[in-house]
């Protein structure tokens, strides 16, 4: 049995190495040193060194499952930072559409599903959890005009899960930590002392995704990438593609330059917009159907 | 522009662990309620539900559905991100488990960031999930999706409801 303060070092020695091809060698290595020095079994040191060959890989390493406990703590912290819109309505038509964009997308069985809360904020934005918990603003669904234009920001939303973005956020450092944590608990049930190295990088982790979500934004490029997910799944559900750069170009009149939500964390709308005509050309919107357009303004009514 | 949206199809990264178009033989449920359906459409009828951990056989595969078959005479089309090839065990104490563990055809289910991890960190931060327990509780079914775009006047691609 080794103490905590070994444990933790040699954890710290681990996560210090930098992620590359040859990652697995150098852990199963540290590994063996550590299990000749008497600080580990050999057995342990084999199932490090063979946790280490799969901290080479990455976020795709997670299982749906951790996933979702990654999302949950994610959302609890955006709900600490923005308050629920607790009108039952509201939310059961946004977890409606949402959800069924979701279905259409290329991710759609993630471990609990998609579900989607309205935050009560004059704030621009909208957040999205990794596993499918996805928020949005009141301020966001002002941007909106109809119906279609809300399956853009919803359908976004769900591009940003189904690419992970939110697990790619995570620094490597911290899966390899996981994985060592793992490999030192092998198949049996986790002790104090993993479970407390596993907690710090679980929170390590959360917030390797929420400063980016909330602070930095995503990069440019999985921006866009999201918007590409966004066209494919609304013309799978039947929603009109050129809705979302509708709803960009109401969003540029109404974002606050230097603002703390979407100004701060998304590209200017404008090159949004460029890039995806891009895909979608210069489509311009129809008109919504009448009950369409009348269930979305009961949906702004519960909202005002 | 079709083709401009067929690449970005085919740059999307892979579905969930393990998942490949490739997938054939056996495979395991790796969601909490694998969606069995009739036919391979986001709004095909669901048919039966499988459980995380469920062991299937993967007839054949239409990217992104799977054709499969599993105990009980259950058979249908399931999406690969539901799927993976790795062997998914439910008991981290089993015999099995215990031998492979670390192999890379196993998954333990519970393994890593779980439910105690969770605890641990919400008890240490004060943290409130109430309404992220509310939000997971609320399911919005095919049938209900299937008369949300009627009643919309929304046609999915491929024709009318």
């Amino acid at each position: 049995m080794i103490s905590r303060r070994e444990f933790m070092g040699l954890l710290a020695v681990l996560a210090a190495l930098p992620a590359c091809e040859t990652m697995g060698q150098i852990g199963a290595a540290g590994a063996q040193v550590a299990a000749s020095a008497g600080m580990i079994s050999q057995d342990q040191a084999d199932e490090i060194g063979s946790g280490a060959k799969q901290a080479a890989a990455s976020f795709e390493d997670f299982t749906p499952e951790q996933e979702y406990y990654i999302g949950r703590s994610v959302g609890a912290i955006i709900l600490q930072k923005y308050k629920p819109y607790a009108n039952q309505a509201a939310n059961a038509y946004v977890n409606t559409l949402g959800q069924t964009l979701a279905a259409a997308s290329d991710y759609p069985q993630t471990y609990r599903g998609y579900h989607f809360l309205l935050l009560d904020s004059e704030d621009i934005n909208a957040l999205a959890a990794p596993g499918g918990l996805i928020f949005v603003t009141r301020g966001m669904v002002n941007c909106c005009a109809n119906e279609d234009e809300l399956s853009a920001v919803l359908a976004h939303e769900v591009g940003h899960v189904s690419r992970k973005h939110g697990l790619q956020a995570i620094q490597t450092s911290r899966i390899t930590s996981a994985l060592t944590t793992l490999g030192l608990a092998g198949a049996k049930a986790m002790g104090g002392e993993e479970l407390a190295a596993l907690t710090e990088t679980f929170e390590d982790s959360l917030k390797d995704i929420t400063s980016t979500l909330i602070n930095n934004g995503y990069s440019r490029a999985s921006e866009l990438e999201a918007d590409e997910s966004a066209v494919i799944v609304m013309k799978r559900v039947g929603y009109q593609r050129a809705a979302l750069v509708a709803m960009l170009e109401n969003m540029e009149t109404r974002l606050t330059p230097g603002g703390a939500d979407f100004a701060k964390t998304h590209p200017d709308p404008k090159d949004r917009i460029a890039e995806l005509q891009r895909v979608i050309g210069m489509t311009a919107m129809g008109r919504s159907p009448k009950p369409r357009t009348a269930r979305f303004e009961a949906f702004r009514k519960e909202m005002a | 522009m079709q083709q401009l949206i067929d690449l970005a199809r085919a740059g999307a990264p892979s579905l969930g662990s393990g998942a490949s178009s490739a997938m054939a033989g056996a495979a395991s449920v790796q969601v909490q309620q694998g969606q069995v359906r009739a036919t391979p459409s986001f709004l095909g009828k669901i048919v039966a539900n499988l459980k995380y951990g469920d062991k299937v056989q993967v007839l054949q595969t239409q990217e992104p559905w799977a054709k499969v078959s599993a105990p009980g005479g259950v058979g249908g089309w399931m999406h690969l991100s539901a799927l993976t090839e790795k062997d998914v065990q439910l008991k981290a104490g089993s015999a099995e488990a215990k031998t492979s563990a670390t192999s890379d055809e196993l998954a333990l289910a519970g393994k890593g960031f779980n439910a105690q991890v969770e605890k641990e960190y919400q008890q240490k931060n004060k943290v409130d999930f109430t309404w992220i327990d509310r939000m997971v509780d609320d399911t919005v079914t095919p049938e209900e999706m299937q008369a949300f775009l009627l009643a919309g006047d929304v046609t999915p691609e491929g024709g009318a409801l």
